[in-house]
């Protein structure tokens, strides 16, 4: 499985970014090989209108078939990642991505 | 590493309707927090804040949004393809050359893309400025503004925001307050994004209740904590009490609830928020107010 | 003669002096009220009126022919508004983020994304006694307000002839849906308070119809509950007429949270609003 984060940095203690379409860095953890990259979302600040849809997509060449974010995608975007088979898990705004990650795997964070 | 990012808590005051005080309240949390507190101001459209909170606007920059097309004379050969294709009657002929009309034009790049001259161009648009301020009160601002016909897009409401957030992790504060933008669009949505609690301030006319209830389904959309303000509870006491139907029914909050008052106006006609001029009255209902949303907040979230 | 009536800031009033404006005037004269703050449109609020007609309106939106497309992908790259989307081997089209700018549509080498109607939002008219009223509402999670409010102006002018007044109460601010208004308006009435943010947004409101070149005039609401005098002042170096001044209480306030309407129970307050409509019939003639 690939799963991806919304955060605000680019390691395992970074916070989760609560937002989805404007988040700063999606981090993408590749459980088979065990690597983690950054993928910087930054741009999107230039971007006036349809920032969900775009960074849905952005997620979906990253070949994420999870996601884990704050308060969850808008409905745009939201409807991007169905198309796309993403599962999304929301409520990990107050944590690392190394929390979250262990949330998700205990089965606590709520599914979308 | 960006320490703590998430021990900021940030609160935005909005209400679909203009006048229910949305801002002398925002205001009031604001100075009763002291320097300990950054605040932004999302209501981009009509930004009123900075009239309450002196701010001293030392750094600012252009803001640039959405495109607009550009017509090079020397180029355009006059053949008049763009204007065909405009959907928004943005190009016309003018003295024999044709010129894009700012106010129509959406920025859609159709003429751009079919100039057999390739004489026009997109060019980013200047719809504003963005500044950060210190304050009276000692707390740091940041607000914005739009120029007239500028398009109040998400886009100005989130680098506000994203600013603000910023500013406080360098700072070391704990608490955002947002002067929300009206309305139900695409600027509040930028509003309420990211935030940890909504105070809606509402009042007791037709119009209040209405909007009050657009406006929660949109803070639903989001799951962010809800809280309310009732002002003038005391001008219709049969709405105030649909209102609170409305509240308890949908588990949001009652935060305080104001009576008419005409020191309301009296303190923003002195510029002062409502804190300062009157200190025990309102005064004092805001306090209790502000505290009841710090609980709000500190409650741990539901796994 | 199409009238709007604006304020920089929301809650000044706009939509009480609208709807009492519009009573006043039907006393004596064929008029029409419509909300055009398509947003949150709140004048319907204070009306009751029986059905004339209701209708939902449209706008237009490209629709992926799945058959004909060869995924070339010139349309996502077309579009400057992120409103469609490629995915793999779909197309997605994302309606409230399309400006209905054609350019995917007629642009794409295998007209594979057709033009086809796309509901925005409902537009009623009603009639309560003499006035005439249409209100269009955009549906939740539409953007776009200005190709609602152009159609409901079109509207106004299929239905209504030239000696129908026509009254626009105009959405807050001063961006795109507002300037839609005041540029297919007459003349236009600026409703301000006297606090500072009264008269702050008044500035903007000023700057706009001085942008479009509109004759404007200010009334002052919830006059005497502030000082007013730099607003006079304003108005006055701007070559703007201060029509009237309708007074600040308690009893007005009241009325309003009701939705009732206040010229008729408090004369002050038809003094004041005489006095507008005479300066319009007046510019008029």
């Amino acid at each position: 499985m690939i799963v991806a984060f919304t955060s605000k940095g680019k390691g395992w203690g970074s916070m989760i970014d609560p937002r989805f379409g404007r988040t700063d860095y999606f981090l993408v953890y590749d459980e088979s090989k065990d690597t983690l990259s950054a993928h910087d979302n930054r741009q999107i600040e230039n971007e006036a209108h349809g920032a969900g849809p775009k960074t849905a997509q952005l997620l979906f060449k990253l070949e994420a078939d999870v996601l884990i974010t704050g308060n969850g995608p808008g409905g745009n975007a939201a409807a991007v990642l169905e198309k796309a088979g993403i599962k999304i898990f929301t409520g990990a705004q107050s944590f690392t991505v190394n929390e979250a990650y262990r949330a998700y795997q205990e089965e606590k964070l709520q599914e979308f | 590493m960006e320490i703590g990012a998430n021990d900021i808590k940030e609160i935005v005051v909005i209400s679909g309707k203009g006048g229910t005080g949305k801002t002398s309240i925002a205001a009031s949390f604001g100075y009763l927090s002291g320097d300990d507190v950054i605040m932004a101001d999302c209501d981009v459209d009509a930004a009123d804040l900075h009239l309450l909170m002196k701010p001293d606007f030392a750094y600012s920059e252009d803001f640039y949004s959405g495109e607009l097309a550009f017509i090079d004379s020397d180029k355009c050969t006059s053949c008049g393809e763009c204007a065909e294709v405009c959907r928004f009657d943005a190009i016309t002929l003018r003295n024999g050359s044709y010129a894009v009309d700012a106010l129509n034009c959406e920025g859609c790049g159709y003429c751009t893309r079919i100039c057999p001259a390739s004489a026009i161009s997109n060019i980013k648009q200047q719809v504003g400025r963005f500044y950060i301020s210190s304050t009276r009160t000692g707390a740091n601002m940041v607000h914005a503004r739009l120029n007239i016909g500028a398009d109040n897009s998400g886009k100005l409401v989130a680098k506000v925001k994203n600013e603000t957030k910023r500013l406080a992790a360098a700072y070391g504060r704990k608490t955002i307050i947002v002067d929300g933008s009206p309305g139900v669009g695409c600027p509040v949505v930028s509003s309420l994004s990211g935030a940890d609690l909504a105070v809606m301030v509402t009042e007791p006319t037709k119009a209040g209740l209405h909007d009050l209830k657009r406006i929660y389904e949109l803070v639903q959309k989001f799951r962010i904590k809800a809280g309310c303000i009732i002002n003038k509870y005391d001008l219709n006491p049969e709405i105030s009490e649909q209102i609170r139907i409305f509240l308890r029914g949908n588990n949001i909050r009652e935060l305080g609830a104001f009576p008419y008052d005409e020191k309301f106006t009296m303190a923003i006609n002195q510029a002062k928020t409502i804190v300062e001029y009157d200190r025990s009255g309102l005064g004092r209902l805001i306090r209790a107010c502000r505290e009841t949303m710090h609980l709000m907040i500190n409650e741990k979230q539901m796994l | 003669m199409n009238i709007a009536i604006a304020s920089g800031k929301g809650g000044t009033g706009k939509t009480t002096l609208s709807v009492n404006l519009a009573a006043l005037f039907a006393e004596e004269r064929k008029i029409v009220l419509a909300d055009l703050d398509v947003e949150e449109p709140n004048s319907g609020l204070f009306l009751q009126g029986d059905p004339v007609s209701e209708g939902v309106r449209y706008k237009y939106i490209p629709e992926w022919e799945e058959s004909t497309c060869t995924l070339c992908g010139e349309c996502q790259k077309v579009c400057n508004f992120h409103a469609v989307i490629q995915l793999a081997s779909q197309i997605m089209i994302f309606p409230e983020l399309c400006h209905s700018c054609y350019t995917c549509s007629e642009l794409c080498p295998t007209d594979s994304l057709p033009m086809i109607p796309q509901r925005m939002g409902m537009l009623k008219h009603s009639k309560d006694g003499m006035i005439d009223f249409v209100e269009s509402r955009l549906d939740i999670g539409q953007e776009q307000a200005v190709p609602l409010i152009a159609q409901t102006i079109e509207y106004l002018g299929e239905h209504f002839g030239e000696n129908t007044i026509k009254l626009f109460d105009s959405p807050p601010g001063t961006a795109c849906p507002v300037i839609e208004v005041i540029k297919n308006a007459d003349f236009v009435i600026l409703v301000t308070e006297p606090t500072p943010f009264g008269f702050h947004d008044l500035k903007l409101a000023v700057e706009t119809v001085k942008e479009l070149k509109k004759p404007a005039a200010v009334v002052i609401n919830r006059y005497g509950s502030g000082p007013a005098d730099e607003i006079i002042e304003f108005c006055h170096t701007s070559d703007i007429a201060v029509l009237a001044s309708i007074p600040n209480n308690r009893r007005i306030a009241e009325l309003y949270s009701g939705g009732e309407l206040i010229y008729t129970k408090v004369p002050e307050v038809r003094t004041e609003l005489e006095k507008i409509k005479n300066h319009i019939l007046k510019q008029w003639k």
